[in-house]
């Protein structure tokens, strides 16, 4: 007998909504009953997530990938010596060759799935920490030369450029500086934080620790959502092991550089992603968004200049500062440059995460790699962006994925999220929602948000009942210039967005007769 | 389901967590993992220890939809009600989970054996509709799969 055999089995809550945690008993406990070496490695996902739960062996170094695997599977993989890579019905062959994986530009996300998300070992052998270290010798001049060559912008959904706030804090002088970062992913249809979180948590942390040495921070807090306990432990545990490790504290492996990271968790509020309403509620505060200016990067946390960047923001860098920002400046198009982990959800057949350089098409990003609707019918409506984001047609989705091109057609590309419905959607229902979530998330400092959202949901309501429609229409579009140009934030500034654009494009749905089904 | 105010055990939720007011909305949060609601009397207590008005403090939790101030059910379920869970029959299933559990949304049955609620997205849009059942995450839940876990989780 040689090395245990190495069976990879994720820890990511995807995996684990469908089983894998079962599956990983499973494997460990007839392995312990045949007596079988193995080691069990609790990985992140690669992101395939319709083949959840993926389990891989490493067979002399190559590793299989078999799945989706059930528990009721796992006897059936050891008679077929899949400890060995036998063969199996659920065999993909290498995780790596397969092409959704394969045809991707994997950049932020490159360990995730390859590595034990909490083994500072495994970190560091595949590259991590390797921008930190560059970093410490680049000073503050150089590491903000390379981020702003990269031409990276905020991968939140605003799309700043990120090296112009880093200058921007860096340049205030203050005693105290703080680095925030948004993990509140609140879009639907977006998971990317989450995902690398989950799968490659130092990374995180190693962009964090970039960017308080670029600015001249010590401290820097990860403002998670609750709807995520599985992110919260794997997290959490990879702080701990960072500390232990010395990768965190004082004089982070003597480079005479201290960092500090502190998790706090939100409380079920959407609104609490909005940059200025995550620093009240980090402050332990209601989330109510602050006015602006000042902007956080003059009075942030504390009334101190604070960075807030988004998880992939930052989890982009550390490489960024190893390869090159003229490297990753060369992927993606115009102004959108590099990649962006894009996030296939709803009504789809391979929905998963898919990080490509800006510039393929929704079309590409839907039927190539999403393999079209998961009903097998028509799409019908796709929502790029999250609930702020527009909702476009069929025949619009051979838009490029580049953020002036979406700014262009009134949406966005936000977090990356995209998701689809087939032809059964009531898109009036839908632009009805979008009222009603703002309303629900309002933080309800702002009049047009506040009572626009609630009046928009009635306005919707009389247009399809047919109460004087024409005028219930024209009412609707002024509201939605109102929420638009009289809102404090995004929130409601944007939430006409999918209201606006399911009328555009999908007016036939506010229009039939009442009580008539699409 | 209301049970007595441990004081003791609030003393040492809030000396873990940290008594100053910065920390206020990661005590309410370990008091509602711990009691699962904040009672009238964990708002005055808290006021005191981190030397807020109960105005101060019930200004927060009144904001977060995870504040609750009823006690939950012994089983709290909560579906998925985003774009993404809507495009996968999230209505239908929270219609057909209203029906079999017999509680409306934002419930608690009356023998508090469960608690419904909405959830606005946890992140498993690539496999909806989602569901959680006491913090735990399931995918790809139709109305077989939520009367099996709702039954698993009862017994």
């Amino acid at each position: 007998m040689g090395n245990p055999t190495m069976v990879f089995v994720p820890r990511e809550t995807t995996a684990v909504s469908l089983g894998a945690d079962e599956v990983a008993d499973r494997i460990q406990s007839i392995a312990t009953g045949v007596g079988a070496a193995i080691t069990l490695v609790r990985n992140g996902s690669w992101g395939m997530c319709w083949l959840e739960p993926l389990v891989e062996v490493d067979v002399d170094g190559e590793r299989f990938a078999y799945g989706p695997v059930s528990v009721g599977d796992v006897d059936d993989l050891f008679k077929a010596g899949f400890l060995k890579g036998g063969e199996h019905t659920l065999k993909l062959g290498n995780a790596a060759d397969i092409p959704y994986l394969k045809n991707q530009d994997r950049w932020t996300f490159r360990r995730c799935g390859l590595t034990d998300p909490i083994s500072i070992d495994d970190y560091r052998a595949n590259g991590g920490f390797d921008g930190f270290l560059a970093a410490t010798k680049m000073g503050t001049v150089g590491i903000l030369e390379e981020v702003k060559k990269s031409g990276l912008r905020g991968r939140g959904g605003a799309g700043f450029p990120t090296g112009i706030k880093w200058q921007t804090v860096a340049d205030v002088p203050a005693d105290q500086k703080y680095i925030a970062c948004n993990a509140d992913e609140g879009d639907s249809g977006t998971f990317s934080d989450r995902m690398l979180m989950e799968g490659d948590p130092f990374c995180l942390i190693e962009g964090m620790m970039i960017a308080g040495l670029a600015v001249g921070a010590n401290r820097g807090y990860v403002y998670l959502r609750s709807e995520y306990p599985l992110t919260r432990g794997i997290f959490g545990d990879a702080l701990q092991a960072a500390k232990d490790a010395g990768w965190l504290g004082e004089n982070i492996q003597d480079s005479g550089f201290d960092f500090e990271i502190d998790l706090h968790i939100g409380a079920g509020s959407y609104v609490c992603g909005e940059e200025t309403a995550m620093l009240e509620s980090l402050e332990g505060k209601a989330g109510i968004v602050r006015y602006k200016p000042p902007l956080p990067a003059f009075e942030g946390l504390f009334d101190n200049p604070t960075v807030v960047n988004n998880v992939i923001t930052l989890a982009s860098v550390p490489d960024i500062l190893v390869a090159g920002g003229d490297i990753y400046a060369a992927l993606g198009v115009d102004r959108s440059r590099g990649t962006l982990a894009f996030q296939l959800a709803g009504n789809i057949r391979h929905g998963g995460l898919v990080e490509k350089a800006f510039g393929l098409t929704l079309r590409e990003l839907i039927e190539d790699f999403g393999g079209g609707t998961a009903s097998g019918r028509e799409i019908r409506a796709v929502q790029v962006g999250g609930p702020l984001g527009a909702y476009f047609p069929e025949n619009l989705l051979d838009t490029p994925l580049d953020y002036e091109a979406f700014i262009e057609l009134d949406g966005i590309i936000g977090h990356g999220g995209v998701v689809v419905f087939d032809d059964r959607v009531d898109m009036a229902a839908q632009a009805r929602f979008a009222m009603e979530f703002c309303a629900i998330e309002s933080c309800g400092k702002c009049t047009p948000c506040r009572i626009g959202s609630v009046r928009g949901v009635e306005v919707i309501d009389r247009i399809v009942a047919d109460e004087n429609r024409d005028a219930n229409f024209e009412l609707l579009r002024e509201l939605c210039d109102t929420l638009e140009e009289g809102s404090l934030c995004a929130m409601g500034g944007m939430t006409p967005f999918p209201v606006r654009s399911a009328v555009k494009y999908f007016r036939e749905d506010f229009t039939r007769p009442p009580g008539a089904e699409n | 389901m209301r049970v007595t105010y441990d004081k003791a055990e609030a003393n040492k939720l809030i000396s873990e967590v940290g008594a100053a007011p910065e920390m206020l909305v990661q005590i309410l949060n370990a008091f509602v993992e711990n009691f699962s609601y904040i009672s009238e009397e964990a708002v005055r207590h808290i006021a005191q220890e981190l030397n807020l008005s109960r105005a101060d403090v019930h200004g927060v939790v009144s904001f977060y939809h995870d504040h609750r101030t009823e006690p939950a059910g012994k089983r709290l379920i909560k579906i998925c009600q985003a774009e993404s869970c809507q495009a996968m029959g999230s209505k239908a299933l929270t219609a057909h989970a209203v029906e079999s559990l017999g509680v409306g949304l934002h419930e608690t049955s009356e023998d508090g054996e469960v608690t419904l609620e909405a959830v606005y997205c946890l992140g498993n849009c690539a496999c909806s509709p989602a569901i959680m059942i006491d913090g735990r995450v399931y995918g790809r839940v139709d109305a077989k799969r939520l009367d099996d876990l709702v039954a698993a989780a009862r017994n």
